[in-house]
């Protein structure tokens, strides 16, 4: 998996999905409709103004709430490169994985870096480089099958070619 | 070393004499389902994989409920996609409008889910069913797909912690959803992140099965992974009545692991309610009595059973719902509908002045059946206040159970079970 670049977009703590992308919008499952979408109540127009590879960087709990998969589904269609954050809510943290976007852990991250900084992720050493501020900083690697799933691109490549190797 | 329930289901669905909190297994999934929202994307994903069928067509189940009956022109089209998907793949458990309700509140009516079973859904509120003593968790879509495929799913088995309610409340009114708000004003939306919560104690023993899955449905709200409640006499009667299959009763042993043992005496607590935007923004009643509001809903997965009616009508029977305040009744089911109907629930809600809706989540997430407009306020016995979560970004939504909503939607704004008597109208 490259190493990803982008600049910084902030939030809080306690993410909620239903932030991430309203229940209001749940009436389609199209990633283009949903990554339109994408953090409104929070950065109006996010869709117009994000540079792709962006990365959003959180407080803790990110993603609480609803199981809806139409959050990390938003919010990688909307162009974010990977989610830097405290930590985050179980389901949410699963969901990001099962699709093929990177989520990293780094409380040092989100306490030194500020909206606008340009980050360098390695997700699969997890060494995140603050170009900015010059600071670097390491996170915890995934355990390796989840890391295999990440870079089979989500859990449904990594299992279809099980299901194939299985025939 | 002794085991907790939740390690003892999942040992034995992992085909394993033993696990462990931290351990990764994979377990045997006794039903997996989706709704309307989750559904289309879990068959998108599921049609990727490359198998034909489901591993089991009586344990996959699909539901229309969120946005059913449809909203509007897409929801529809989402409604037709797991009709079709159903049909298709020739799923036993497929329920239509008017033969099903909230999934929470419909699939332990029916016995589709028992004591010891591992349950995933495609609904973060999936967590209900450990009122059951079963092992039940939320996943998104994708999992759910590889649930439908393979039958067992990829677990990392969690830590425990343990709330032991003691005591018997004073106050009447006082219930599952005030113990459930209590304890996550207590640890946090993430005081349980990743982890079983396990209830026990007296309070725990006094409550109804409708009253337990209260508490278990909202233990997401804490960040848990389940909740769970060992199964007792009424609990074992609660199934018995309607089971469509064999249940296995689980005990955590004597000298099972907790991470953290928390004890509350729940004998003076108040009634609960929870203010914006957070479910763990939780105050007594008497601290909320200044709190105006234009809509009191009572219903979803959390409090739309029957009891939860009967509280409801209780304190709103010979009242009249406040002239500014749109009050709205959802039962979680038909069956609990027709009980309604029948026991003459329905009349107090019309003759008060409240409008009583087919089953749907309607309203909870903001889907339909009673939006927010900018600056409205809502009392509402629902699980989450997020931001916008009713509606526009700028209303509001507070927490509570039905005593304190049906209470409220009389007053006026927020109130207390009690001040209903002295109400003239």
């Amino acid at each position: 998996m490259q190493i990803l670049k982008g600049h910084v977009w902030k939030v809080g703590q306690d993410v909620d999905t239903d932030l991430i992308i309203a229940a209001r919008y749940l009436n389609q499952s199209d990633p283009t409709y949903l990554a339109k979408h994408c953090l409104e109540d929070v950065f109006p127009k996010l869709n117009e103004k994000i540079k792709k590879g962006d990365i959003l960087v959180a407080g803790k709990n990110f993603g609480c709430g609803s199981s809806r998969e139409h959050a990390p589904v938003a919010i990688k269609h909307a162009g974010f490169s990977c989610v830097v954050a405290e930590n985050y809510a179980r389901i949410f943290y699963r969901n990001a994985i099962n699709i093929g976007l990177p989520v990293i852990v780094s409380p040092e991250t989100v306490k030194m870096s500020a909206a606008g900084d340009r980050l360098e992720v390695d997700p699969i050493k997890g060494i995140i480089r603050n170009i900015t501020t010059e600071q670097t900083y390491q996170s915890e690697t995934l355990p390796p099958f989840m890391m295999e799933i990440l870079e089979k691109g989500g859990l449904i490549p990594y299992v279809s070619e099980k299901v194939k190797a299985d025939v | 070393m002794g085991m907790t329930i939740t390690e003892k289901i999942l040992a034995e669905h992992a085909g394993l004499k033993e696990v462990a909190a931290g351990q990764l297994i994979n377990a045997r999934l006794d039903l997996v389902f989706a709704n309307d929202i989750t559904g289309p994307m879990a068959i998108k994903e599921f049609e990727k994989i490359g198998v034909k069928s489901v591993f089991d067509q009586s344990k996959v189940l699909m539901i229309p409920d969120h946005f059913a009956p449809a909203k509007d022109i897409p929801s529809a089209q989402q409604c037709l996609e797991i009709k079709r998907f159903a049909a298709e793949q020739k799923l036993v458990h497929y329920y239509e409008v008017g033969r099903c309700g909230i999934e929470h509140c419909f699939i332990p009516e029916q016995g589709l889910v028992v004591p010891g079973d591992v349950v995933i859904g495609a609904d973060s509120h999936t967590c209900t069913y450990g009122a059951l003593g079963a092992f039940s968790t939320g996943v998104g879509s994708t999992d759910l797909a590889v649930g439908m495929a393979q039958g067992e799913i990829w677990f990392r088995v969690p830590e425990n912690i343990k709330i032991i309610l003691h005591g018997k409340p004073k106050n009447r009114w006082v219930s599952g959803k005030d113990y459930i708000l209590a304890i996550i004003g207590k640890i946090g939306v993430d005081g349980a992140q990743y982890k079983t919560i396990e209830f026990a104690g007296e309070a725990i023993d006094d409550l109804s099965v409708d009253a337990r899955m209260t508490m278990t449905n909202m233990a997401i709200e804490a960040g848990a992974k389940n909740g769970i409640i060992a199964p007792d006499d009424k609990t074992i009667s609660y199934v018995k009545e309607r089971a469509k299959k064999q249940w296995r009763i689980y005990e955590s042993d004597e000298d099972a692991v907790y991470e953290k043992i928390i004890e509350i005496d729940v004998t003076d607590l108040q009634p609960q309610v929870a203010f914006p935007h957070l479910p763990s923004n939780t105050k007594p009643v008497s601290e909320a009595t200044g709190v105006k509001i234009d809509q009191a809903v009572i219903g979803s997965c959390t409090n739309g059973r029957w009891e939860d009616l009967v509280e409801a009508a209780e304190i709103i029977k010979g009242h009249k719902i406040h002239p500014e305040v749109r009050a709205i009744v959802i039962p979680g089911t038909q069956d609990i509908y027709l009980r309604a109907v029948k026991e003459g629930l329905v009349e107090t809600f019309i003759e008060a002045g409240a409008v009583v809706s087919t089953p749907t989540c309607g309203p909870c997430l903001g889907g339909y059946m009673g939006i927010l407009a900018k600056g409205e306020r809502a009392v509402s016995t629902t699980n989450r206040n997020f931001v916008g979560r009713m509606g526009h970004p700028q209303s509001e939504v507070y927490l509570s159970g039905p005593a304190v909503a049906a209470a409220s939607a009389i007053l006026g704004r927020i109130g207390i079970p009690e001040e209903v008597a002295q109400c003239k109208y």
